[in-house]
Formats: C-alpha cells, sequence, structure tokens
C-alpha cells in the first residue's frame, strides 16, 4: 500500500482492530497461563527471578545474624551449609543469570522495533522449566534437604552418598533443568538480535544493549554446556557409582573444579555485562548525546567474553597446578582490566561531554560503578597468584566477589528498574523513595562487605558456620551483620515503592526523553509490541529521524496490519537488515508449558531414583516436543508472499541459512557440541593426569578397534543418506529422498548397538575404574545422538509423507541435515578417541 | 602501487565472523600454551624452553593478528562523508566493523604478549 493509504484514518483504525485481535491475550483461569507474548512471559519471568532473589536474601540474613556474635548458636553448622550453598547457588543460577534472560525477553523485541522475539513458544517453555526448576532447589531448604556443599559443589564430599545427601542430587539435576532453560534463552536471544532487527538497522546502528545480549548469549553456548557435562559425570558418579571423580579409582576430583569454572567464571561475566548494558542505555538518555566511542564499547563486550574463557584456573591458583599454568591464567585475569576499564571510561565521557540530568537511574548507574570499581581492584589483587594463596577461601574473597556483583549486577538492575518501569507500566517510581533506597543500599552494601576485606586478612575463613572471639573480628562481623540489615531495608523501601505503584498516575509517553526504539512504548501499552516496523536510519531514531514517532504510530512503516489475522514479524538478513521474511509467530498455546512439566518431571523423579516413572516422563516429554513440532513449525502458508508496505513484498517461507529455525538448530548443537568437548576434555584429562592411560591389566580391556569403525561408517552412511537427501529433495526428487531419508533412519539405528558393541564386548566394567567409566560415557552420549539423529530422520520422512513438507517448502529436511553434521562430528571424535587412541598411548 | 594494495584490501568482505579473528587467534594460542606445559608437566615434570613450536606459534598469533588490524586499519581509514561515521550507509557499516576489528585486534596482541610472558620468566613445572 502506499504512503497515502495511510492518511486514511478509518484505514488505520481498521489495521488496529486487527492488530488488537491477533494479540490479544488469553484469558481465563488457566488460559491467561498459557500466553507466549513477550510483554507477558518476560514479566513474569523477571517478578519470578526477583522473587528467588528476595528468598535468597533473606538466607544471607539469617547467615548474618549467626555470625554477628562469636560462637553464636542461631544455626547449627548443617543448616548453616544449607545456607550458604543456596544462597549462591540461587543468586547465581535462579537471579542473576534468568533475570538478565527476563529483562532480554521483555526488552529486546522493543529495541528491535519487532512484534516478538522468533520463538514466543520456546520463551515460554524457559520460563516454566525456570519456574518448576527453581521451586524445586529453594523448596529443599524447608525438609532441611538443601544442597550443602557449596555452590560449586566440589568432589569428593559431594559425590560420596555416605557423606552427602539428597541435596546433591536436588542441585546437579534441578540446576541441570534450568540451565537447559538458559540454553533456550540464549538461542532465542541470539536469534533475535541476529535475524529480527527491523529494516535498516545494520550492525552498527543497533542499540548497545543488544550488542551485549548478543555476547552474553554466546557466552552461555560456550560456558553452560561444560557444566552440563559435568552435571552428566557428577550424577553418574552418585547415582550408578562411576567414579570419576574419585582418586582411588582412577578419577580426579579436580576434573569437577576445571568443568565447573570453565563455567563459572565466563558465568560472572554473563551476569555482569548484561547489567553493563543497561548503562549503554541509559547514560546517552541522561547525558542527552550518544554514547562516546560506541566501536570501543563493542570492543569492551567482545574483548571481555573472549578473555573471560581464559580466567578459569584463577579460582583453583590453591590446587597445586604447575605454576607456569597458573601464571598464564593470571596474565589473562590481568588483561581482562582492560576491556572492563574501556566501557567505563566510555561511559564517563560520554557524561562529561553530556548535559546531565541527575535522575534516579544516572545516580544507581554512578553508584553502582563505584562499587564496581573497587571489587575490579581487588580482582586484580586475587588474580596475582601469590596474593591469592594468602586471600583464598578467606572472606577477602567473599568481600571481593559481594563488591562486583553488587556493584556490577544487582545495583545496574535496580538503576534499570527505575529506567523501564515507565515502559513496562506507564509509571514513574518515586523519585525521593528512589534515593533514599539507593543511599541506604549504598551505605549498608560498604559496611557489610568493606569489613569483610579486613576480617578475611585476619584469618576468617569462608563457609565456617561460626568463629572463637580470640580471633578478633568480633566487631567487623558485627558491622558486616549491622550493614546487611541496612542493605536489605534499602531492599525493601524499593519493594514499597513497587507496591505503591498502581495508585500512581501515569507518566507522559517517553518520560525521560530517550532517543532509542523502545521507549516508542506508550504508558496505555497495546500488546502487539509496536504499530508498524520502522525504516532505521539513525542509533538515536526518535531524536535523530524527523517524526518518527508519529510515523510509526501511524502506521506509515512496515507490515502495519495483520490481514490474515496471524502474529507475524520481520526478519532481516544479519549484517545490514535487509528484509528477507514476514515470519509467521506461534500463538498462545499450552504446549510450552506441559512440555516444561513433563521435561521437569524427568529431572526431580531422577533425583529420588524413580526411575520407571522418570521414563515415562521422558516419552511424555517426547510425544510432546514431536507434536510442538509438528504442530507449530515449518508450516506451509496459504500464499507464497504478502506485502509489508511500501511496494515491498515478502515471502512468508524460507529455509536454509537465512531462515530463524535453521540459525536456532546451529545455535542449539553448538551447545550440544561444547557439552560433548567437555566430556571428550575429561578423557584426555585422565590421560594426562594418570601415568598409565588406559591402564594395562586384567578387566582393563578397551573396546578395541572394529566396533567403534562399524559404529563410525554406519553414522557417515547416514550422515551421507541425509544430505542426498536434502539435495535430490532440492531438486524435486521427492521419492528418492524418501528413500535415502529411511535408509538415514535405519542406518542410524544400527549405529546405536554397534556403537554400545565395543564397551559391551570387551565386558568394560564402569564401576572398577574411570577408564571404562569414561568410554562408556562417551558411546552412550554418541549412540543417544543416533537416536535423536534417527528420530529426527523420521520426522523429516513423515513431514514429506504426510504433504507438510516439499521441495519448495524444506525446511524440515535442512535443518535435520545440520543435526547430522554435528551428529558426525561427534562420531567421528568419540569413535576414534575411543577406538583408536588406545593404540596410539 | 601502494594505493592499488590499500584499495584492494578496502574491498576485502566485513563480516561478524572477521571481527572476531583476533580474539580467536589469542584463544588458540592461549590453549596452545596451557595444553603444551600442562601436558608436558604431567608427562615429563619439565617443559622445554622456547621449543621451535611456542616460539611459531606466538610470533605465528602475533602475525595474524597484526595483518588483521593492518586491514582493518585500511578499512577503518576508507575515504569519504566526513565523520562521524554513524550512519546507515554500507561505508559506514564497514567501517565500523574493520575499527572494532582493530580495536580487538590491539587487545588481542597484549593478550598474546601477557600469555608469552609467564614462558620467558619460568623455567620448571614447580
Amino acid at each position: 500500500m502506499s504512503l497515502h493509504a495511510q492518511d486514511d484514518p478509518a484505514l488505520r483504525e481498521a489495521q488496529e482492530d486487527r492488530l488488537r485481535a491477533v494479540w490479544k491475550p488469553p484469558e481465563g483461569l488457566f488460559l491467561r497461563w498459557t500466553d507466549t507474548n513477550n510483554n507477558r512471559v518476560g514479566v513474569w519471568y523477571v517478578l519470578t527471578a526477583f522473587g528467588f532473589m528476595l528468598f535468597a536474601g533473606v538466607l544471607a540474613l539469617i547467615m548474618r545474624a549467626q555470625l554477628a556474635a562469636p560462637g553464636n548458636d542461631l544455626v547449627n553448622a548443617s543448616t548453616f551449609n544449607q545456607l550458604f550453598t543456596l544462597h549462591g547457588s540461587m543468586m547465581m543460577f535462579l537471579f542473576a543469570v534468568p533475570m538478565f534472560e527476563a529483562v532480554s525477553i521483555i526488552l529486546l523485541p522493543q529495541l528491535l522495533g519487532a512484534r516478538d522475539l522468533p520463538f514466543p513458544r520456546l520463551s515460554a517453555f524457559g520460563y516454566w522449566s525456570f519456574l518448576i526448576g527453581g521451586v524445586f532447589v529453594a523448596g529443599s531448604i524447608f525438609f532441611d534437604a538443601a544442597p550443602d556443599g557449596g555452590w560449586f559443589m566440589y568432589p569428593p564430599f559431594t559425590t560420596r552418598t555416605d557423606l552427602s545427601g539428597l541435596g546433591a542430587d536436588i542441585w546437579m539435576l534441578g540446576l541441570s533443568f534450568i540451565e537447559v532453560s538458559s540454553v533456550a534463552a540464549a538461542v532465542e536471544l541470539i536469534v533475535g538480535v541476529l535475524k529480527c532487527r527491523p529494516p535498516g538497522m545494520r550492525l552498527n546502528l543497533m542499540p548497545l544493549y543488544a550488542w551485549y545480549i548478543l555476547v552474553v548469549a554466546v557466552m552461555i553456548l560456550f560456558a553452560f554446556p561444560p557444566l552440563i557435562a559435568g552435571d552428566l559425570l557428577f550424577e553418574m558418579e552418585r547415582l550408578l557409582g562411576w567414579p570419576f571423580f574419585d582418586a582411588a579409582k582412577g578419577g580426579d576430583p579436580i576434573l569437577w573444579q576445571h568443568l565447573f569454572w570453565i563455567f563459572g567464571h565466563p558465568e560472572v561475566y554473563i551476569v555482569f555485562l548484561p547489567s553493563i548494558a543497561l548503562f549503554a542505555m541509559l547514560i546517552p538518555t541522561f547525558a542527552q548525546r550518544p554514547l562516546v566511542g560506541y566501536p570501543w564499547i563493542v570492543l569492551a563486550a567482545v574483548g571481555t567474553a573472549f578473555l573471560s574463557f581464559g580466567l578459569w584456573v584463577h579460582h583453583m591458583f590453591a590446587t597445586g597446578l604447575p605454576k607456569i599454568s597458573l601464571a598464564f591464567f593470571s596474565a589473562a585475569s590481568e588483561a581482562v582490566a582492560i576491556p572492563t576499564a574501556v566501557q567505563i571510561f566510555a561511559f564517563i565521557a560520554t557524561l562529561w561531554a553530556g548535559r546531565v540530568v541527575w535522575s534516579t537511574p544516572l545516580l544507581y548507574a554512578v553508584g553502582s560503578v563505584a562499587i564496581f570499581v573497587i571489587g575490579g581492584l581487588t580482582g586484580v589483587m586475587v588474580a596475582i597468584a601469590p596474593f591469592d594463596w594468602q586471600a583464598h577461601d578467606t572472606y577477602f574473597i567473599v568481600a571481593h566477589l559481594h563488591y562486583v556483583l553488587i556493584g556490577g549486577t544487582l545495583l545496574p538492575l535496580f538503576g534499570g528498574l527505575y529506567y523501564y518501569w515507565p515502559l513496562i507500566t506507564g509509571k514513574k517510581l518515586s523519585d525521593r523513595i528512589g534515593r533514599t533506597a539507593f543511599w541506604v543500599l549504598f551505605a549498608g552494601a560498604n559496611l557489610t562487605f568493606f569489613p569483610m576485606h579486613l576480617s578475611g586478612l585476619m584469618g576468617m575463613p569462608r563457609r565456617v558456620f561460626t568463629y572463637p572471639a580470640e580471633l578478633g573480628i568480633g566487631n567487623l562481623n558485627l558491622a558486616s551483620t549491622v550493614g546487611s540489615y541496612l542493605f536489605a531495608f534499602g531492599v525493601l523501601l524499593v519493594c514499597v515503592d513497587l507496591a505503591l505503584s498502581p495508585r500512581r498516575a501515569k507518566s507522559p509517553r517517553n518520560p525521560w526523553n530517550a532517543g532509542t526504539l523502545e521507549w516508542l512504548a506508550h504508558p496505555d501499552d497495546e500488546d502487539w509490541g509496536i504499530r508498524s516496523v520502522p525504516l532505521i536510519e539513525s542509533r538515536y531514531p526518535i531524536w535523530e529521524q524527523k517524526d518518527f514517532v508519529q510515523k510509526v504510530d501511524e502506521g506509515r512503516f512496515f507490515l502495519p496490519d495483520a490481514e490474515e489475522g496471524r502474529r507475524e514479524t520481520i526478519v532481516t538478513s544479519v549484517i545490514d537488515a535487509r528484509p528477507v521474511q514476514v515470519l509467521r509467530l506461534g500463538a498462545p498455546s499450552a504446549v510450552p508449558m506441559m512440555t516444561a512439566i513433563a521435561l521437569g518431571s524427568v529431572f526431580i523423579l531422577t533425583t529420588y531414583h524413580l526411575y520407571t516413572l522418570a521414563l515415562v516422563g521422558a516419552a511424555a516429554t517426547l510425544a510432546l516436543v514431536l507434536y510442538w513440532l509438528w504442530t507449530g513449525t515449518a508450516e506451509i502458508p496459504e500464499k507464497e508472499e504478502k506485502p509489508i508496505g511500501h511496494g515491498m513484498v515478502m515471502p512468508l517461507y524460507i529455509s536454509g541459512g537465512s531462515a530463524t529455525g535453521w540459525w536456532a538448530m546451529f545455535i542449539t548443537m553448538l551447545a550440544d557440541a561444547t557439552a560433548f568437548s567437555g566430556l571428550v576434555f575429561g578423557y584426555y584429562f585422565f590421560w594426562t593426569v594418570r601415568p598409565e592411560f588406559p591402564p594395562t591389566g586384567p578387566g582393563f580391556d578397551g573396546p578395541g578397534v572394529l566396533w567403534p569403525m562399524v559404529a563410525l561408517a554406519l553414522t557417515a552412511a547416514s550422515w551421507g543418506a541425509t544430505v542426498a537427501a536434502r539435495e535430490t529433495h532440492a531438486r524435486g526428487g521427492v521419492g528418492t529422498a524418501r528413500i535415502l531419508l529411511a535408509f538415514g533412519v535405519v542406518a542410524s539405528l544400527a549405529a546405536i548397538p554397534a556403537g554400545l558393541a565395543g564397551p559391551w564386548l570387551s565386558g568394560m566394567a564402569p564401576k572398577l575404574h574411570v577408564y571404562p567409566a569414561i568410554v562408556w560415557t562417551l558411546a552412550i552420549w554418541t549412540v543417544a545422538h543416533s537416536g535423536v539423529g534417527a528420530i529426527a530422520q523420521g520426522y523429516a520422512l513423515a513431514r514429506s509423507i504426510a504433504g507438510r513438507m516439499t521441495p519448495r517448502y524444506d525446511a524440515d529436511v535442512r535443518n535435520v541435515t545440520v543435526f547430522m553434521h554435528f551428529m558426525l562430528f561427534t562420531a567421528v571424535v568419540t569413535y576414534l578417541t575411543i577406538g583408536l587412541f588406545p593404540e596410539a598411548s | 602501487m601502494k594505493r592499488g594494495l590499500g584499495h584492494r584490501v578496502r574491498e576485502l568482505r566485513v563480516t561478524l565472523w572477521t571481527l572476531i579473528v583476533p580474539p580467536s587467534v589469542w584463544a588458540a594460542h592461549f590453549l596452545f600454551c596451557y595444553l603444551w606445559v600442562a601436558v608436558s608437566c604431567a608427562k615429563t615434570g619439565g617443559f622445554e624452553r622456547f621449543p621451535i613450536a611456542f616460539v611459531i606459534g606466538t610470533l605465528g598469533a602475533l602475525a595474524i593478528i597484526a595483518a588483521s588490524g593492518a586491514i582493518a586499519w585500511a578499512q577503518a581509514k576508507t575515504p569519504g562523508d566526513p565523520p562521524p561515521h554513524d550512519e546507515g550507509t554500507d561505508i559506514d557499516r564497514t567501517r565500523f566493523l574493520a575499527k572494532s576489528t582493530l580495536l580487538l585486534a590491539a587487545l588481542s596482541f597484549v593478550g598474546v604478549l601477557f600469555t608469552a610472558a609467564p614462558a620467558l620468566m619460568l623455567t620448571d613445572c614447580r
């Protein structure tokens, strides 16, 4: 339609009615929870994470009460262990990471001028998984069954079932489940940033928040899977007695530390960068000018992301690794200070160059940077190995990490809360309460954590439930306790401010006079996300593009209508955001919630050793996922293409490398391959640390060469058949493609017994020694993927037979091929490792 | 001749993948150094000082990062409209990616030097 058509108010009203009907949230006691719109799911997500934060905060207050005086007996040692473990685990896994995902689910579509993220049902699935797993883990403390091994759960105490209870299983399985939802969120956010930007928003015009989110989501892909691999080994040891971390049987507890901290250190930046990203949005607003040094911020985000993967051993300085290894990690730990400082200087420069409006959010931003810098400086200190040996496991470290996390995550989030509250609710929070709360929080944080530097240096160890008066740290601890309650009072003030919000009047639109897209949101919010998808020509379109808000509102940009009654958004190209497709989005559905419940039951039932029921849950999960895919994805549209305005016509269906589904598959498999490399790392790690690996002697036969090679050949044949099926299918050879896919299913299924035959026929006993255990693990991992491959190939075959996949509409077979590429990689590495490596060494 | 080279460099495609070349080289070098000493110390109790692979690996990493930075430098200085280069044009998008690559190259160069430094100072596995 031409520009002229949008001049007609009646047409605009008709369009708005259609959009409103399409985006109408489901109603009813149950059905309202089946909503998938990002503005609802994101808010549930934020509130849940906030609730977990308050819960974990109360745990900390109980700890501080216990530590207020020497020899106190408010709680016993066992309860204290549960308190600090749950406090740390919840703050990290149930607050910091999910909060970033939650905020991004709300903000990202607004920032990108999209109607929603590309996979709204996946967001809903992630939320329900998070809720179920979080309640499971947090609730355990009411049954005296909470995990008690510290948030890092170091073996061997935690793997020995005679020394640790159900808590360790709850930690492993409950949090593994939440890690699944984090990876799901990462997929959603990466594809969202790369593929759902508005036309014209090239990479150099992207809001910096989106840059940070892209970087952080990629970090999740490489950081969380090693922990998932570690969790797997850990539970195999606890449930089955496979001795991965048992030194008496060839295992090594240090392997867990490696896998945990390969996750754990990037994790710190995963929670820090998104909070800093909020500054990158609010500082230009309150400086009333563009951010200084846009490429420098990108340098900081990308540089920090890379370097953060070279820091993990600085948590292991005291484990007796060779000094030169420590030195490499010490060097990287010092180097990461460079990009971190660069972004802070960019913020300072922006404020310096602008006309500063001293608002409440800016107060939080500046105050938290001050606290963060103190934590950063002690970080530089503990990155030096000899200093760390003195401070290791003392309250100095507690002080350091809390300065980093309060200054780098918590206070920035409060700043973001004050900044974005009008965006979500249409109302400002109180400046007076907000500023008072800030100063209480600021004083409380310093009073709590500064004395810990001193008590730590005076010898107070971490994670001990009390201390003797003779140590002379009673007053310092009392100060920390007073400070912690002061801090809690500050949080309470913020909560009061939030609770008063419904009674306040609406504020005007864009109350801070910001320049970025998200502030198009209207106080009387509509559920459609954005009235029309704009053409972007600037980093601050509201400031710099003429009549921008009016044009968006009057539907003068793209996709101003929903003629076919479907939820839609525009997909664009990665670098230059050229429109390539109109994507039909998933509508509200109960399937994501049910899938989360089914998958959750697998993890929770396994915790209680109810394996048969867990298998039922697994079957239900598989059935639900297949139903979800069959009914909700790669739908053949009723017409080839549709106009999106300004004479542009976009296809409704694309497949392959420019489609969102293909990207999601690729990214998911990248995470899967990373988890797999964690297991492979385990194999070679044992080879490194054991003088004889594989061990020799009776009972230590390897899987041989023959069967691993047979399994590899079958997997390769299955891969070849899938690639050939994709190619012949694209050329119209539907019949041949079906035969090839059927052959692929058979080859994948045959690879399962072949993959297991090696260790099985050699009688490898995984409880005996770590060598048979790791060989079995690699073989099981690989054949499980063969099983998934067979299901995927069978799925594509069924889609073809059912007429839901044709040579023109072939996303299914293309996505299955992506899976099979990774399948082949997994098989090559596994079978060469278990089959040929023993021959070579 | 010089002008021709600069022109050809500017014609090179710039993508998100070229952006992460310098830090990826840092990561590869870092991993290589770590694995080298970890395996060497565990298996032999010591490590050879300045083995040829370490020297070539470090110099090679620095060379790739420097080359990547030099290409990015040329691309970032693509002549044309006046600064600030923050518009939605092909040329500004290229300048932005090139400048970010250049900055990452500088950081990665320093990072590789940082990683190599311990191997210059430390002599054994204690």
